[in-house]
């Protein structure tokens, strides 16, 4: 507890010269780094009245590893798979976005059947990762049910996934100029057979949810934030959209050939949880339109550009950002002419998006606490890295 | 002494009431060991019915289909280290859990499996469940207080609030549940003589139920109902389960009041939220559900005079079909039993998992068959109904836990506090009206 006295919020929220008996009966409540709900190692320190937040801190930095110091003693080829360990349950839109901003430094540009291919599967993977937010945002609001439904469709995600690549996860599907591999025997066939499967799944979500009388009561109105505030705080994604700022990158600055397909981008009015929820749901179905067209009309041809064996890129830097499922994934790269980055920045949407924290649950009850960081959907492997 | 043994034997009262030590000892043994048997089934049964809910299996490995999960648990949680935290309040940590298992069994002295199975029977029955499960929350309280950590504590306020403001909306219910019992007229409106005297005893109140010939979740219909529907929300919240659950809310306070406890501790807080479960849906079923009553308890058909029946010639036709469904039930879960075994796959490391699925399943047709003798048929139908009716209860809860999230805090006082309670008071002002509309008719008549 001494330790968070420390920092500057504890008294700067203590309140002053109106304050009665009753106000020193505050507790401080660490949650975290070890706490069920906190999606990983983040520790909040909460200031509480009763069930009552009057304040919160972030403390993180429990899984960092020092990536982007990583990434300068690396060749641009050799860093590719860490950017995967960043996020790892979106591995395949972190992949994209490097390989963007490399190939931005190198002016050379991937031939289209591999941007269909990059297309594919990151929309695959921002269904996988909605689909574990969804989950597990369920799980803290107290639905267990949902979490096993999205574990089961996901999982046919990552079966496509590893017949591609040959991994799950972590899957550095893409390279530099293109993709390695060419699309399996049946590709096509098993994306299109996912899109029939998982789209009623869909509706089986939002059976158990949508409507249900305690999880709209839940999420109704809490973790508000309006749109104003989303642009002050730098916040992108879902929960900027949800607030009703139509922003997404795949239609405001399009890479990668989205500007090929048609999809819209859903929006919501009121900023608070349940709007986020149904951004996302809206999502996971355009998600579906984008990957129906791309796998029903991928064209053939080469799927690596030429890339020279050693990358030495000119001087100069580049920032390249991507719609990831969490919100505007930046690459920043100074390049200094040699065969390294002299020094590369990640712009991760979920260390940015966590900043909102404090403002959404401020005067809320722990258990929005838990409902905000689930609809915020950080994963601490990016907010460290 | 023998004589003293067998005195009981042919008495038509609980032993509590015959002032019979021997034979309440006797009973108290036994449904000590048959509500732990509840317990340990319940704790396989809800893994299991969950898993499948949730498109998984659940336990697999211990037993035939994960059959021996509770006692490998049990084990697993007897040879656990005892922790107990260095800062804890040590007699208020070790009092919690053995508190809060007593008063869950203690309520069962009064519940009548049967008119003549239950410990004893009070003439302030249900007043006595009701004032002995609240004293539950004392033992939660203790436990967050004893454990000297924030979580528990704040656990062990959220369930105290909770317990504390259900049960105002609990106790209306019941005692609309209690105010029909002066209602002696037959059927669902039948009114009857508002002149007659009510019970609190538990027996009392289902014999109340069977001489009106109606379950009283039907009698003045719908307030009957509504009150069953407020006694059934209250319980979830006072037994504290999904999606009631917020004092262990796993997501929010780690594991609420029992967050420092591990081990036997941790098991007897578990058995404790399990027997209360139980004893709270016996309450239920005691009050509205007809208790030991048969389905149709009213429904006796003509008069059959076939062998075995002859020390019973006043029983119908119908009541000589329901005397089969224990027996029957069995049968059924041995036939599954068995459909399953000879459904698992011929690999030589299951071989000894079929065999015990085959053995499990003779056993479950043997005790079947013990029930079709007549003797045992006739003893064991109150007990196997008044079961059947807890094991449907169970059933809801486990559904329940799968289907809904959690309310936060202030919607749950919300819920109590605004809906239930106004909910309450309406239904029995409703009961009483409607009981009394006679006598008010006739009152207006006289006024006009």
């Amino acid at each position: 507890m001494t330790d968070s006295t420390k920092s500057g919020f504890y008294e700067e929220t203590t309140p002053g010269k109106d304050q009665t008996f009753l106000d020193a009966n505050e507790l401080v409540l660490n949650m975290g780094p070890q706490h069920p709900s906190t999606h990983g190692v983040l520790r909040v320190i909460l200031k509480l009245d009763g069930e009552k937040v009057l304040g919160t801190e972030c403390v993180i930095g429990y899984l960092h590893r020092g990536v982007e110091k990583i990434a300068e003693n690396r060749t641009y080829a050799m860093f590719n798979p860490y950017v995967d360990r960043m996020d790892y349950v979106a591995a395949v839109s972190n992949g994209l976005g490097y390989c963007l901003a490399v190939e931005k430094l190198l002016n050379v540009e991937a031939p289209p059947r591999a941007a269909y291919i990059r297309v594919i599967l990151a929309e695959l993977n921002r269904m996988a990762s909605h689909q574990l937010w969804l989950g597990t945002h369920a799980l803290d609001i107290g639905a267990m049910t949902p979490l096993f439904y999205t574990f089961r469709d996901r999982e046919e995600i990552l079966k496509i996934f590893e017949k591609y690549c040959g991994a799950r996860l972590t899957t550095h599907a893409f390279r530099i100029g293109g993709t390695l591999y060419e699309t399996y025997d049946g590709f096509e066939q098993e994306v299109n057979n996912f899109v029939k499967f998982v789209t009623p799944k869909i509706d089986e979500y939002e059976e158990l949810l949508t409507t249900n009388r305690i999880w709209v009561e839940r999420t109704r109105g809490v973790g508000l934030l309006s749109g104003k505030d989303c642009i002050d705080l730098g916040v992108t994604g879902p929960v900027l959209r949800a607030s009703g700022v139509k922003w997404d990158l795949r239609k405001a600055q399009p890479y990668s050939m989205y500007e090929k397909f048609d999809f819209e981008i859903p929006t919501g009015e009121n900023g608070d949880t349940y709007d986020r929820y149904l951004v996302r749901i809206a999502e996971l179905r355009q998600s579906l339109r984008i990957i129906d067209q791309a796998v029903n009309s991928i064209p053939a041809g080469p799927i690596m550009a030429k890339v020279p064996k050693i990358m030495k890129p000119p001087v100069g830097e580049v920032y390249v950002s991507i719609e990831a499922p969490k919100g505007e994934l930046g690459y920043f790269i100074v390049s200094d002419g040699s065969t390294q980055p002299y020094r590369l920045r990640v712009r991760p949407p979920s260390f940015v998006n966590l900043q909102a924290l404090d403002k959404m649950v401020r005067g809320s009850l722990i258990a929005d606490v838990v409902a905000v960081i689930g609809t915020l959907d950080i994963v601490l492997g990016e907010v460290d890295r | 002494m023998l004589d003293y043994v067998t005195s009981y034997l042919h008495s038509n009262v609980t032993p509590g009431q015959a002032g019979n030590w021997l034979w309440s000892l006797v009973y108290i043994l036994i449904i000590f060991a048959g509500v732990s048997g509840i317990v340990i089934v319940m704790n396989w049964g809800e893994r299991k019915a969950l898993a499948h809910m949730q498109v998984r299996l659940g336990p697999m490995r211990v037993g035939p289909h994960g059959l021996m999960q509770p006692i490998a648990d049990a084990i697993k949680l007897l040879t656990k280290e005892d922790i107990m935290p260095s800062e804890a309040d040590k007699p208020i940590f070790w009092m919690a859990p053995v508190w809060v298992v007593m008063i869950a069994f203690s309520v069962f002295i009064v519940v009548p499996f049967g008119p003549t199975h239950a410990v004893t029977d009070m003439n302030i029955g249900i007043l006595f469940m009701l004032g002995v499960s609240s004293l539950g929350v004392l033992g939660v309280v203790m436990a967050g207080w004893a454990s000297n950590s924030h979580f528990p504590l704040m656990g062990a306020l959220r369930s105290s609030a909770q317990m504390v403001s259900y049960e105002i909306a609990m106790g209306l219910a019941v005692v609309s549940a209690v105010v029909m019992t002066s209602f002696t007229g037959l059927g669902a409106y039948g009114i009857g003589d508002a002149s007659a005297s009510g019970t609190l005893s538990m027996i009392g109140i289902v014999q109340a139920q069977a001489q009106q010939h109606v379950w009283f979740v039907f009698k003045f219909f719908p307030v009957g109902l509504v009150a069953f529907f407020i006694f059934a929300v209250a319980m979830i919240a006072e037994t504290n389960r999904a999606p009631f659950d917020l004092p262990e809310a796993e997501s929010e306070l780690v594991a609420g009041f029992h967050t420092e406890y591990s081990g036997l501790r941790w098991s007897l807080f578990m058995l404790g939220e399990y027997a209360a479960m139980v004893a709270v849906s016996s309450i239920a079923i005691t009050l509205w559900l007809g208790g030991w009553l048969r389905p149709f308890p009213s429904v006796h058909g003509p008069a059959i005079n076939i062998p075995f029946f002859w020390e019973h010639p006043e029983l119908g036709v119908v009541d000589f079909v329901f005397s089969f469904a224990p027996a029957m039930v069995l049968f059924v879960l041995a036939f599954f039993c068995f459909f399953n075994a000879a459904r698992m796959p011929k690999h030589p490391l299951l071989k000894i998992q079929t065999m015990g699925l085959y053995a499990f399943g003779l056993v479950l047709g043997g005790v079947g068959l013990i029930l079709l003798a007549p003797p045992v048929r006739d003893r064991i139908q109150d007990i196997f109904w008044f079961v059947f009716k807890i094991a449907c209860f169970m059933y809801m809860y486990i559904w329940y836990r799968a289907t809904w999230p959690r309310y936060r805090f202030d919607q749950l006082m919300k819920v109590g506090w605004k809906v239930l309670l106004p909910l309450g008071l309406g239904v029995l002002l409703m009961t009483g009206i409607i009981g009394l509309s006679p006598e008010i008719l006739a009152w207006l008549k006289g006024v006009v």
